[in-house]
């Protein structure tokens, strides 16, 4: 038996007595900062727990892909923002990675001129903050001029005060089957592309990969859509009185949202796509082209997955980024979740629940892309000793 | 025009922007010929066998590989780049690929030939440069020597009828020097046409027909590896070999 | 053998502007020897990147698709050059009145020649507004001296400190005859500065003992740590301003009450610590196992350990990423606005909305973004200019 002095030298002993000592301030000060709001709330006469989501929330929200009304509950109300977040990351994911890839390339293009414009695109808008890009993109909508003089960008494209409005298919029986057709035609343009690749390798002969995946993906809804009988009419917003009725529309807040991130994430998105190709060693090329590969083939075999590599992870917290900036939506009115969370906060008093509740979904959204950040690293890591 | 010389440089010289890297380079290589070029370094000995394929441009005289002479027509470039092998100082092995994968990727791509025929011939070179146990290994798990030994065997599997090699042992540890150069004197031997650019004196001794040494963007002198050892014409050369047997 | 080219030599390819940062060094023709000496530029078929014709060959037309590119980007320039210098400078209008301001074609600088005030110092009483200029002053000349590597010495800290005190004094007021300001009428510049150089500076210690923490080897604290790190980095700063502006009230006992400004300043502090965190994790890791081995093997204790052998070093390689950080916090401070504190950007969206200058709200936007760009891209590229410089000294 070792006596106590002996044993406070033990480093096992004295990690164990760091962490109770730590963890014994730690709760106190949790105890005495829960007391102290139970205290407060109390004072003030809030209810507390989950029991409002419940209630009737008796506010209206702007826009929503649920049908949703002031009668609806408080939970609906949050799913209603959640997925109008969902629904303008998603879209600002998919514009952002378009306008960053080519921005990206611009800026490793040989042609000076368009590499020039590429940096002054990136060294402008990564150093302006992004709510006041959304501001200006916001306050641009809002000065459009009212639906009587709205600007016709594209024939049948609207741009007025009250958002944009554009033509959209009238429903027919046909479209539901072209689109299975479409689906099913880009699944075997996938299959092909497959099918060519492993016919490459298995004899060494060309495949004819991209007519023939193009065919599958083209053919079988023309075809399709020529059987059912064309029918090809479109809803064409047309204006009456003081707006336009028909046609299908995104209000000016989701705009000035989506091209305000975009815009911004593509900045930073570019220069992750020329870090990412920067990094394959000159090298690389330089074998592949003393083994007589084609630049094209180089670019395909050699040089992307290996960017892709480097490109993936910062991609994905870009993406991350971008789904977090989109609850700046708060300052320009668009009904996300951060600001049905705040409407409900102040309505009820609730503002712990409503805040845990908000950082809590956000946080279940950034473990997801990071379960799949690492999933993918682990995928295409490079062996080495 | 010398006869049947299979690679021909006339009067080749290049810049980078002002300077001046070869000047006036003329050398002509025969069928089966092994050529070892030496010399201190920013003497363009690179510069040099980096243009026989074209990964560097020359910008006057004539360069002519088997009869083709190359220009920007990139047509003539890939043919030649199909005849000629080329092994790097720093290996450039693709690391997102297995040493098999890396072997058989350019056969299948540029040749057009079957998975299962090159996969074959490719670990027929891996049992010639003695690694046929690393196939389905990546490169960043080899030890240096066994990478520049699969990127021999990669080029070789493109069946090239000339090897350029850059400095293949330069960025070595000292043990691993041997087992590589060993691999380039069974090669030698089997009568391929070897251009190497190299420090190895004794290698350049056994296995050379000629030594061609450079200075300063031009050739100083080139002759058999007797008379370039015992006789040296230069100053230059002497001053060279001094410092290069010395240790 | 390294790859380098003498100053005065760029690759071939890249023309020249050889401080562009593209194409790449590699890109262009590259030679593994170093040049030993130069020697006359070649004659006719030689080299054309001498001349301008020559370089807009090589660099704007060397190609099919080039050519294509280059004709559609002068097109553009075309389409936007003319149209905003006009609007910008040449049909502007520079003083005068709204109506001045509507007769003229251009750009109504006007409207920041009399919003200035506002877009800088918000509702701070206006005879007064000296007081706010020279703190912004005194804390750009400290920023500007903070960059100065020579001035990296204990002695900086020390004026940080009286800047700050200094500041303290210039903003409040209330001794040296001084009149008293309450911080609720402060506004525009002065709290963008403050609240991004007071977050960054309470973060980094923070940050330091959060990466630490991260990295023990006791569980309760390592948990605690990544807990905290992955809550912040997982949720947006606009709900952590949420949480710090309505919660921390309702955390202190009853009748202690926190003022806007500071509960902002402790969102932004938390949230910043997390990612300063990263950084300094980043640092950490980078340092050689054997420098722990041998401050072990000479009998130092963990704190001796930490504090004289891993954070010098590991602290050395992330000032860029830290750097890099403190952009980032600068631009954030523009959220403050979400929780009603008045900042560059709120004066300036308040400055717009004067009803007698309200169609002018571009010239204000473009006005403050400019302020923002001129900190936040000569930051980028002083931590450029600190990244090639560690970049150097590592290398050899």
């Amino acid at each position: 038996m070792t006596n106590p002095v002996q044993a406070l030298n033990s480093a096992r002993v004295r990690g164990w007595l760091y962490q109770a000592l730590f963890l014994a301030c730690a709760l106190a000060v949790a105890w005495y900062l829960v007391s102290n709001t139970l205290t407060n709330l109390a004072t003030r006469g809030v209810a507390t727990g989950f029991g409002f989501l419940h209630r009737e929330a008796g506010f209206e929200i702007g826009e929503s892909l649920l049908s949703y009304s002031a009668s609806d509950t408080y939970l609906k109300a949050l799913v209603v923002g959640l997925l109008n977040t969902l629904a303008v990351s998603a879209a600002g994911v998919v514009l952002a990675t378009v306008l960053g890839v080519l921005i990206g390339i611009a800026r490793l293009s040989s042609n000076w001129m368009v590499n020039r414009f590429a940096t002054l695109y990136v060294e402008t808008i990564r150093n302006v903050p992004l709510l006041l890009q959304l501001v200006v993109w916001y306050t641009i909508m809002n000065r459009l001029p009212s639906p009587r003089e709205a600007l016709e960008v594209v024939p049948g494209i609207f741009l007025s005060n009250r958002g944009m409005k554009f033509p959209v298919l009238v429903e027919h029986a046909g479209h539901g089957w072209a689109l299975l057709a479409l689906i099913a035609g880009i699944a075997a343009a996938i299959a092909i592309v497959r099918h060519g690749r492993r016919h490459r390798e298995a004899t060494g002969k060309p495949f004819p990969t991209l007519p023939a995946a193009i065919a599958a993906v083209l053919l079988p809804p023309a075809l399709v859509f020529v059987a059912t009988g064309a029918p090809l009419a479109f809803d064409v917003p047309v204006l009456s009185g003081f707006n336009f009725e028909g046609g299908g529309s995104v209000t000016p807040e989701f705009t000035a949202l989506l091209i305000g991130l975009s815009v911004y994430t593509a900045g930073f998105i570019a220069e992750i796509v020329r870090s990412g190709i920067l990094a394959v060693p000159h090298g690389q090329t330089e074998a592949g082209l003393a083994l007589g590969l084609s630049p094209g083939k180089i670019l395909r075999l050699v040089i992307l997955p290996q960017a892709l590599r480097v490109i993936v992870p910062p991609l994905t917290s870009q993406y991350l980024n971008l789904t977090k900036n989109s609850s700046l939506a708060v300052a320009i009115g668009y009904p996300d979740l951060v600001s049905v969370s705040n409407t409900s906060a102040n309505q009820t008093g609730q503002v712990v629940e409503a805040v845990a509740m908000m950082m809590v979904v956000y946080l279940i959204i950034s473990l997801a892309i990071s379960g799949f950040m690492n999933w993918y690293n682990r995928r295409v890591a490079l062996v080495t000793r | 025009m010398t006869e049947n010389a299979i690679i021909e440089l006339r009067k080749v010289g290049k810049w980078y922007n002002s300077y001046h890297a070869l000047r006036d380079v003329s050398i002509s290589i025969k069928k089966g010929e092994k050529v070892v070029v030496c010399g201190p370094s920013g003497s363009g000995k690179s510069t040099m066998i980096r243009c026989i394929n074209r990964l560097e441009a020359h910008q006057t005289g004539h360069i002519i590989v088997d009869g083709i002479e190359l220009t920007d027509d990139v047509k003539a470039v890939e043919k030649i780049r199909r005849k000629v092998g080329m092994v790097f100082q720093n290996f450039n092995l693709f690391p997102h690929l297995t040493v098999l994968q890396n072997l058989t990727l350019a056969p299948i791509w540029v040749r057009g030939m079957a998975k299962s025929e090159i996969e074959e011939i490719a670990m027929m070179y891996l049992k010639r440069v003695r690694i046929p146990d690393q196939a389905h290994k990546f490169p960043g798990q080899l030890s240096g020597g066994q990478q520049q030994r699969v990127a021999i065997a990669r080029a070789l599997c493109m069946r090239p009828e000339i090897m350029l090699f850059d400095e293949p042992t330069s960025a070595l540890d000292p043990e691993m020097v041997k087992e590589v150069l060993d691999v380039m004197t069974e090669l030698a031997g089997e009568g391929m046409t070897m251009v190497c650019v190299t420090h190895e004196m004794g290698f350049a001794r056994q296995v050379a027909d000629s030594i061609v040494f450079m200075a300063e963007g031009s050739i100083i002198e080139s002759g058999s590896p007797a008379e370039f050892f015992e006789n040296p014409k230069s100053e230059r050369t002497r001053q060279f070999l001094g410092q290069i047997l010395e240790h | 053998m390294s790859k380098q080219f003498p100053a005065d030599q760029a690759p071939v390819s890249a023309g020249p502007i050889p401080t562009g940062p593209v194409p790449p060094a590699h890109w262009a023709a590259s030679y593994e020897e170093e040049p030993t000496q130069a020697s006359a530029p070649p004659q006719a078929n030689g080299m054309t990147a001498l001349k301008p014709f020559g370089w807009a060959k090589d660099n704007l037309f060397n190609t099919p698709l080039n050519t294509v590119l280059t004709l559609a980007c002068l097109g553009l320039l075309w389409l936007v050059v003319p149209p905003a210098a006009n609007w910008l400078l040449l049909k502007a209008s520079w003083s005068g009145s709204s109506e001045a301001c509507r007769e003229a074609a251009g750009a109504c600088w006007s409207v920041i020649v009399v919003k200035h005030r506002l877009i800088f110092f918000g509702t701070y009483p206006y005879d007064e507004q000296w007081r706010p200029f020279l703190a912004c002053a005194l804390f750009v000349a400290m920023l500007g001296a903070s960059g100065v590597r020579a001035f990296w010495r204990p002695w900086l800290a020390g004026a940080w400190a009286l800047t700050l005190v200094g500041m303290g004094v210039l903003m409040w007021g209330g001794v040296a005859g001084l009149s008293y300001v309450p911080n609720d009428r402060w506004g525009g510049l002065p709290i963008t500065l403050m609240l991004s150089v007071f977050s960054i500076a309470i973060a980094f210690p923070l940050s330091i003992l959060l990466a630490l923490g991260r990295q023990s080897s006791l569980p309760a604290i390592r948990t605690f740590c990544v807990g905290f790190i992955e809550t912040m980095r997982g949720v947006p700063l606009v709900s952590v301003l949420f949480m710090a502006s309505v919660m921390f009230p309702l955390f202190l006992p009853e009748g202690v009450t926190v003022d806007k400004l500071l509960r902002a300043l402790a969102g932004m502090t938390l949230f910043t610590a997390a990612y300063l965190a990263e950084a300094v994790r980043g640092g950490l890791q980078a340092i050689p196992k054997g420098q722990y081995e041998a401050a072990d093997a000479l009998g130092l204790s963990y704190w001796q350990k930490t504090v004289l052998i891993v954070l010098p070093q590991a602290l050395r390689i992330v000032i860029p990423p830290i750097v890099n950080q403190f952009i980032s916090a600068f631009k954030d401070t523009s959220l403050v606005t979400i929780v009603g504190l008045y900042d560059l950007l709120t004066a300036a969206t308040v400055a717009t909305t004067d009803p007698e200058w309200r169609p002018y709200f571009a010239e204000v936007y473009v006005f403050a973004g400019l302020m923002f760009w001129i900190f936040c891209f000569s930051m980028s590229r002083y931590s450029q200019w600190l990244e090639r410089l560690a970049n150097r000294y590592t290398r050899r």
